[in-house]
Formats: structure tokens, sequence, C-alpha cells
């Protein structure tokens, strides 16, 4: 931002001491909102179809592999935890440790979503997917639901990836230490995106999996 | 009064446009994350979009006074669906808060910037790469859209046209619209200047918090829908697809449920600048502040629940239609508040009829026209009389254009000597202004009586009984055409030409009145401490 020389005296009211640091949060917690209604489309769409074929459902959820996606919900919790304690650790001045548990972070995110290509590659193996003839030879109910699972957790999942490619820019900016005790608030912001991911999991896991 | 305008000279400051930063050339347009450049760069593409949208309308009523003369069956549907494309999506749902509200938020309530510039850059992007995509879609192989603005399904995943395209330029679009609304509430909660309490923040800033919350809160529900639409498109999923079990009546509430708030995303900042507009060429104080405060936050919340009106004889229970009818009247209730409010102020005002002025009071005009004929259709009875016919053409334009289209002339009018730093002609600026309002009613209130009498909208081909009316309408297409252009070269002369500012020609009482014509590179030298309303509220 070109800023004049003269000016630079000039304290902003919302600036003191450098970053304001309540409008960023204030900014991301506004995004986390378009966020949440984004799903909510999505979910309006599952609890309609679902009303409307609450048997198909039923019995699609029966098809789902209860186990990986049990070990998917525990991996996502666990970097949830993971994060958290990132930014606790930059917060007490640990830069190697938050730079761990960041990583860690990451790690989890990818092994999630290589469960996640484990599950749909099995399903799409069976031939079960959108538009497939298998699928197309379903009753309604079963169509809907298996595209709501191929579209929910499709784009839930390209979520997950944006999340772990934001910490791997978290992950730079510590170790550069332009991220610091001092001036966290990205980390945070990015911590509060990953816990958001986290939660349209912990909705998506029981309406998929757990409604048989 | 000359002497004030040399005095006037002396102290101003190198302008904005001196401060180009890094780059030079268009760079240092594109790269600049001034809250006042991006805010023209917005505003010049935002015109040149609505000068096309303009040509194709007149277009559509060529065709339809000579049906295959000059466009066919298949071309009649691109070129409607894209001038809805382009007026909505490229136009006036981006409008007023990116050209204005960019331009002077930051300004008004005393800031150098907006809270997040680079976020407000990249939104600037956006909506360059939204609308080049969309263009796009006209001009690769295959056919331009052919869906009519609204995309319904299940036509739009089943026709050859090139939906998928345009619909993503749309998604890109509404990131932009997001980005803008997150970056203006933040803006207005953290960047005032001290002793800019909420009560004391000018009209148009409240109004553009409204519109942004709408925008963060409604956009992303079109956001997923038209991934949907796409998805639906490339991977053959039918969740609108009744094939496939899916449920075309549900597209319309998804895209309702955005785009009847959109409505408002448009109309209230226009009302915004209605509320600057009055007070300041009445000479007199606003009328009732709070009123015009908290019916836009009334508009901007009810406004969420009235989106099942456009889809009254879509399919729906009786009593939702009822929830939906009613619900609909109320939020009628806070725009006649603030009707009362702008026409009160100009009680006892001392009144100056300069061009802002002419367009405002036609703003209230028309608006009041559009509202009330909006509660003609709004009720079950008569609307399922003239659904799907000329009256509700006619009603979305006198609300759309005659509401927002005028209010964005008064804004332009009122705060070109700001922007630029010159005048206009006066003279030049009233004709103009009496062509396009004169044309528009020619135009838009034939088809009142044309809907009126059954005649169905989107049609080829009108049946021949519509025909006199039909060309009254296509004549005053004309009219406003040449009153589009006698304003816009009035404009564009005086940007070369015109004789130049001061810092406040029209008396105005908000901040950016009080420095210089055009605007210093960071606003102010030196932050100002508000110590009362701008409107003579405490």
């Amino acid at each position: 931002m070109a800023i004049n020389s003269d000016s630079e005296s000039v304290v902003r009211p919302a600036e003191k001491g450098g970053v304001d640091y309540a409008g960023k949060k204030i900014g991301m917690w506004l995004f986390l909102f378009t966020e949440l209604l984004f799903f909510g489309g999505m979910f309006l769409l599952y609890s309609v179809y679902r009303a409307q074929y609450p048997a198909e459902f039923h019995a699609g959820a029966q098809e789902e592999n209860l186990l990986l996606g049990s070990i998917n919900t525990t991996v996502l919790l666990t970097s949830s935890f993971t994060i958290a304690l990132a930014i606790a650790a930059i917060r007490r001045g640990d830069r190697a440790l938050s730079m761990y548990m960041q990583s860690l972070t990451i790690l989890f995110g990818i092994c999630f979503l290589i469960i996640k290509y484990f599950e749909w590659a099995a399903k799409i193996s069976m031939g079960i997917y959108p538009d497939s003839q298998l699928l197309l030879n379903m009753g309604k109910g079963d169509i809907l639901f298996f595209s709501l699972y191929f579209v929910m957790t499709g784009i839930h999942g390209i979520h997950v990836l944006i999340g772990a490619v934001a910490i791997s820019i978290m992950l730079v900016y510590t170790w550069r230490g332009s991220i610091n005790r001092n001036s966290f608030v990205r980390l945070e912001n990015t911590g509060l995106y990953w816990h958001f991911v986290d939660i349209v999991w912990i909705y998506l896991f029981p309406l998929f999996y757990l409604v048989t | 009064m000359t002497e004030a305008r040399a005095d006037d000279m002396a102290q101003q400051e190198p302008s904005f446009y001196h401060e180009h930063g890094r780059y030079r050339g268009v760079f240092a347009w594109l790269m600049s994350t001034d809250h006042k450049r991006i805010g023209l760069m917005y505003l010049g593409a935002l015109l040149s979009f609505f000068s096309v949208g303009v040509l194709l309308g007149v277009l559509i009523r060529l065709s339809l006074i000579a049906p295959g003369m000059v466009l066919n069956a298949q071309q009649y549907n691109e070129v409607f669906t894209v001038h809805g494309i382009i007026q909505i999506f490229l136009f006036i749902i981006p409008g007023i808060p990116v050209a204005f509200g960019n331009f002077f938020l930051p300004i008004m309530i005393g800031a150098r910037d907006v809270a997040f510039p680079r976020l407000n850059r990249l939104t600037l992007w956006l909506y360059l790469a939204g609308a080049a995509i969309v263009l796009l879609s006209l001009f690769i192989k295959g056919e331009p859209p052919d869906t009519g603005w609204t995309f319904y399904a299940p036509y739009s995943i089943q026709t050859k046209a090139n939906v998928s395209l345009a619909v993503l330029g749309v998604f890109v679009l509404g990131f932009s619209s997001i980005f803008t609304g997150l970056n203006f509430v933040t803006t207005i909660h953290r960047m005032r200047a001290p002793g800019m309490g909420w009560f004391r923040l000018p009209l148009f800033v409240w109004t553009l918090y409204a519109t942004g919350w709408v925008q963060i809160l409604a956009t992303p529900v079109l956001a997923i829908t038209l991934v949907f639409i796409i998805l639906g498109r490339i991977f053959g999923v039918g969740f609108f697809d009744p094939s496939k079990g899916g449920d075309p009546i549900l597209y319309e509430h998804l895209f309702w449920a955005y785009s009847h708030p959109a409505v408002y995303i448009m109309v209230l900042p226009a009302m915004g600048i209605i509320s600057e507009v009055m007070p300041t060429f009445a000479r007199h104080r606003i009328f009732g502040y709070k009123a015009i405060v908290y019916s836009a936050l009334g508009i901007a919340t009810v406004g969420y629940f009235v989106w099942g009106h456009h889809m009254f004889t879509s399919g729906m229970s009786d009593t939702a239609r009822i929830v939906f009818s009613f619900i609909t009247f109320l939020v009628a209730v806070p725009s006649g508040v603030k009707v009362f409010n702008w026409v009160a102020t100009l009680y006892k005002g001392s009144i100056q009829v300069d061009s802002p002025l002419l367009f405002a009071l036609s703003f209230i005009f028309l608006f009041s026209i559009g509202g009330l004929t909006g509660l003609i259709i709004g009720s079950l009875a008569p609307n399922l009389h003239v659904h799907g016919t000329y009256f509700i053409v006619a009603h979305f334009h006198y609300v759309m254009f005659g509401g927002v289209g005028f209010a964005i002339f008064a804004g332009l009018h009122y705060w070109f000597p700001k922007m630029f730093g010159r005048m206009f002609s006066e003279k030049v600026a009233k004709t103009g202004w009496a062509f396009l309002f004169v044309g528009f009613n020619v135009l838009y209130f034939s088809m009142f009586i044309l809907g009126y009498q059954g005649m169905p909208r989107r049609y080829f081909e009108p049946p021949p009984q519509y025909h006199g009316w039909s060309v009254v309408s296509t004549i005053g297409s004309w009219l406003l055409a040449v009153g589009i252009i006698i304003i816009f070269s009035n404009l564009i002369r005086s940007l070369f030409k015109g004789p130049k500012a001061s810092s406040n020609p029209w008396g105005g009482r908000t901040l950016e009145w009080s420095i210089s014509s055009p605007p210093p590179a960071e606003n102010f030298t030196e932050i100002p401490v508000i110590k009362e309303g701008f409107y003579g509220n405490k």
C-alpha cells in the first residue's frame, strides 16, 4: 500500500500497535458464516430428500464403511487438537513445537483424504457413482443418497485440501518468523477454518454412516 | 464565489491520481490497493457493462415489434438471457457498493482505507475474472446461454448452450460480492474515526452495512445452488432432475432464497445515496435519521423471508403462500417509512434543484410505483393473473432501473466533482435526465398495461392484439437510450473539459466534502475527530 511518508506518524484509530487483531478475527468469522450457509444449502437438500425417502437413506447408509468412517472421524478430531496445540505453542513462543504440531495437522489432513480416496474408489469400482448405470437402475431415493454422499463428502474434501494448503503456508510463515508470539492472528484464523471443516465432518459422519 | 474557489485551489493537495505506487500505466491501477482507484475501476467496468446491457435491451424491444426481422427465436432467447445476466450480475448487484461504496465508505467514516485493502483488490480481480468467464460463454464454440438469467432447472441442466461457463462466471462474481460485504462490515466495525458513534454514521454507510450482511448471508446459498447446476451438467448429478429423484422446485427455492435478498443488495445502498442527496439539496436536516437506519436494518432482515413470492404459481402449499404473501406486505412497510422520510426532508427546506436532486426525486417517484405494484403481485389473487406477464417485467424494471438505476445516476452526478475534480454541464445533465425520465415511463408503463391485458413475458412473437402498446414501449426505449447517451457524453466530456470543482460544490455535510476534490492519496492528513452527527443530529 502506498503510504505518504508524512502520514506514517498518524496512528489509525483501529490500528494502535500494528495489526488490527480484532478486525482480522471479525473478518474470519464473517467468512465462516458464508461457509456455513454454503454447506447449509447442501444440508437443506439432504433434509428434504431424506424426509422424502427415509427407507432408501436408511438402506444406503448400510452400504457405507463404518470402520473407515470412524477412523476418519478420529483422525480429523485429533487434527483439530493438534492445530489448537500449534496456536497455544506459538503464543508461548515455542516456535519448534508449533511447527511440529502444524506439520502433524497437515499429515492428519492428508491421511483423512487418503482414507476418503479408498472409500470413494471402493464405491466407484462397485459401479456406484453419480450417473452410473448401476445407480440409475436403483430407486430414486438411492440415486439421491449416493449423489449427496459424493457431492457433500467431495466438497468437504476440497475444503480439507484447502485447509491443508493454508496450514502449509502458515508453516512457512512460522519458519520465517513472521508468525510469532506477538503476531499469530493468521495462524489462529487458519485454525478457525480447520475447526470449521472438522465440524462439518462431525455432521456428515452421522448423516451418511450412522443413520442405519 | 470566485475568491472562495481560488482559496480552495490554493490549499489543494496532490490528489490520489498522482500516487501510483510501485507500478506504472495500467498496473498502477490493477495492482493498486487504494480504495478510490478500485472504486473507479469498478465504476468504469460497471457503466461499460450497463451500456452493453442497454443496447441488448433496445434490441429486445426492436425484435418485439418486428419478430423475425431483427433476431430469430433462438437469438431472441439468447439476447434476453444475456441482457439479464449482464444487468443483474455484472452491473446492478455489484453496483453501488463496489463503485461508490469503495470510493466513499472509508472517507465517510474518516478512515484511510478499508479494513482489508488487499482483499479489496482481490474482489476486483474476481469481478473481472467472473465477467470474462461470462463473456467467454457468449463467444466460444456452442451457443450463448438461453435459459433466462434465473437458470431454472431442469432446462438449465439439459440445454446444449454454454450454461456451465456462464454459471461458473456468476459463481466467481459471487465470491467477489461476498468478500466486498465482509470487508465493508469489518471496516465499519473497526475503522471509524474517533467520535464516530454508530448513530453518527452517514446514512449511506448504514445502508452499506446492512447490504454487507445481506451479501455475506445470502450469496453463499446462490453459490452452492450454481455448483449443483454445474455438477448436474458435468457429472450428471440430478438434484433438480425429476428423472433422478430431484426436485426442480427446490432449485427455485434455493435460487430465490438468494435472489430476493439480492434485490435488497441492490436497493439498500441506492436508498443510502438518496438519503445523502435529499438533505444536501433540500438544505435541511434529514427527517428521522433513526427511522431511516432502523428501516434499512428491517428491510435487510425481513427481506430474507419473502423469496416464496416469486413462486406463487410454481407449486407450494396454501399456508406457505399466505405466509410469504404476508411477509411481503411487511417488508413494504420500512420502504414506505423511508419514502416518507425523504419527502418530509424537503418540507421547509431551501430546495436547490440540481441534477442529482432530479434523479433522486425520480427515484422516489419510480421506486414508489415499483413498490406499490409489488404489493399487487405480492397478493395471491392478482398474482395468479399477472404472473409471467409483462406486468412483472414492468414492476421489476421500475424497481431495478427506476429505483437503483436512477439512484446510481444521482450518485454519479452528486459525487462526480469529488471523484474527478471536475464539474459537468448542469444544463445538459438536466436535458439528459428529462429524456431518460420520459423515455423510461413510456417504455415501462406501457408494459404495465400490456401485462394487465395479459401479454406473456419472454414470448418471441407476442399475439397481435398487443402490437399497439408494444410499439409505444419500443419508442420509449429509444428516448431512454438518447437520454443515457446525453448523460454519458456530458460526463465524459466534463472529465476532460469541465471546470475545476471546489471541494464542496453542493454544500454537502459528510466528511468527503471536507477534503479536496479529488481526494489526496490517503484521504486525510489528520484523522478527523467527530463531535456531532452530519445531519444536525447529535
